[in-house]
């Protein structure tokens, strides 16, 4: 496992910012959860150095088996619509994000998670945990086999539900880059209830969210596929001979 | 092209796949020097956050340099380190030894992003970074020593309110 990220040449690194109205805001209190968790002071600027364009590498080690295959996980399969879910983790320059750590979580079939907190009555399936781990190839692409996750009632307002959606976290090559986000699917009738969603103030940033239905990559007899990539900070301003 | 993938919240479940067992070290705890940063999470209410999620990276990063740890029902965290030595910055300036600290919760659209900083750091007066925050803030930003190690509690609103970072 390689533990040390380089720092040699550190200085010609920097991450360029998200323009406004990719990432929700910080305060938004449709989110009823947001209102008393959000900082009410302005956000102080952090120039970047050191720390924050380096990250921690991540080996083969952090996987288990079966971590990218979330239908293999138990004696028995899990129940649900099988699913591809694959893409390619990219920066804003188009350059891949390769070996990086991606983690994945979700609901089952049924729209009920395994943990102790989430008690709606929708049953549990004992042959799905609902957690995935993989490691992007050298083109920064990464492949789960999992289920198609249900939508699921929460108490943020009077009959809400959140659409059906996977979460998924990654590291990228600097701590300017780790993103926690949400995929969702086509077509959810409930994307225009959903304060979560809604929170990205500009629509075409928040419809990158959306996965793409994926024909190609379905396998005959067995799964549907879906394709979701994932674009992180970028670095424009680093001279051409660093991009190799 | 910026096509940037948006944040979204790590929500309440975050327990699923997050936590991993040798989570909280960033350094083995047998290492010499080997210290404990432990600290308590609290909302604008003063109610603890028991669902949220402390990740911290530092360098250089000689054992693994990272480390992530849920709160506990109280509102705790606790990580295993060593402390970081000064490093300069893109302008000759000195660092003093620093934590980056990213804060991800239920309620929390993107994560918030921080540092812990050391008491008895004398690097800490010529620190560029602690030298643009407001001084009666800046407290906040500097833990706390105690038996073992050191304290840094985290107050995401109102008084007392930790300094976050737009990186």
């Amino acid at each position: 496992m390689n533990l040390r990220p380089g720092r040699d040449g550190w200085e010609k690194t920097l991450f360029e910012r998200a323009p406004d109205g990719v990432h929700p805001p910080v305060s938004y209190p449709a989110y009823r959860s947001n209102l008393l968790r959000s900082p009410r002071q302005p956000l102080v600027l952090l120039p970047q150095n050191l720390t924050e364009v380096t990250a921690p590498v991540f080996g083969a080690d952090r996987l288990g088996p079966n971590d990218d295959d979330l239908t293999r996980q138990f004696d028995g399969e899990p129940l649900g619509q099988r699913i591809i879910m694959h893409g390619r983790v990219r920066e804003a320059d188009g350059r891949p994000v390769p070996h990086t750590l991606v983690e994945i979580w979700q609901a089952n079939a049924a729209g009920r998670y395994r943990h102790a907190n989430d008690n709606w009555p929708a049953p549990l399936d004992p042959n799905f945990a609902g957690a995935g781990r993989t490691i992007t190839d050298a083109d920064g692409r990464y492949t789960f086999t999992t289920i198609q996750p249900g939508a699921y009632p929460w108490g943020n307002h009077p009959n809400a539900w959140r659409p059906a959606h996977i979460h998924f976290s990654l590291f990228g090559r600097a701590f300017t880059q780790r993103l926690v986000t949400q995929m969702y699917f086509p077509g959810d009738p409930l994307l225009p209830y959903d304060p979560i969603y809604n929170s990205i103030p500009d629509q075409k940033a928040r419809e990158r969210l959306i996965a793409r239905f994926d024909l190609d990559r379905t396998k005959p007899d067995w799964a549907l596929a879906y394709e979701f990539d994932i674009v992180l900070r970028g670095t424009p301003f680093e001279s051409a001979d660093h991009h190799d | 092209m910026t096509d940037l993938t948006p944040s979204q919240t790590v929500g309440p479940f975050l327990h699923i796949v997050l936590p991993w067992a040798d989570g909280p070290f960033a350094a083995s705890p047998d290492t010499p020097d080997a210290i404990a940063i432990d600290g308590r999470v609290t909302d604008g209410a003063g109610a603890v956050v028991p669902d949220a999620i402390i990740e911290t990276w530092q360098t250089p990063a000689d054992q693994r340099g990272f480390a992530r740890c849920p709160t506990d029902d109280d509102g705790w965290y606790r990580i295993i380190t060593v402390r970081p030595p000064p490093e300069p910055d893109r302008d000759a300036n000195v660092e003093a030894p620093h934590v980056d600290v990213s804060v991800f919760a239920r309620g929390l659209l993107r994560r918030l992003v921080t540092r812990i900083y050391f008491p008895d750091a004398t690097e800490n007066a010529a620190d560029p970074v602690l030298a643009g925050v407001d001084p009666a803030r800046r407290g906040t930003l500097v833990a706390a020593a105690v038996d073992g190690g050191y304290r840094f509690d985290i107050r995401l609103q109102g008084d007392g309110e930790t300094v976050f970072f737009d990186v």
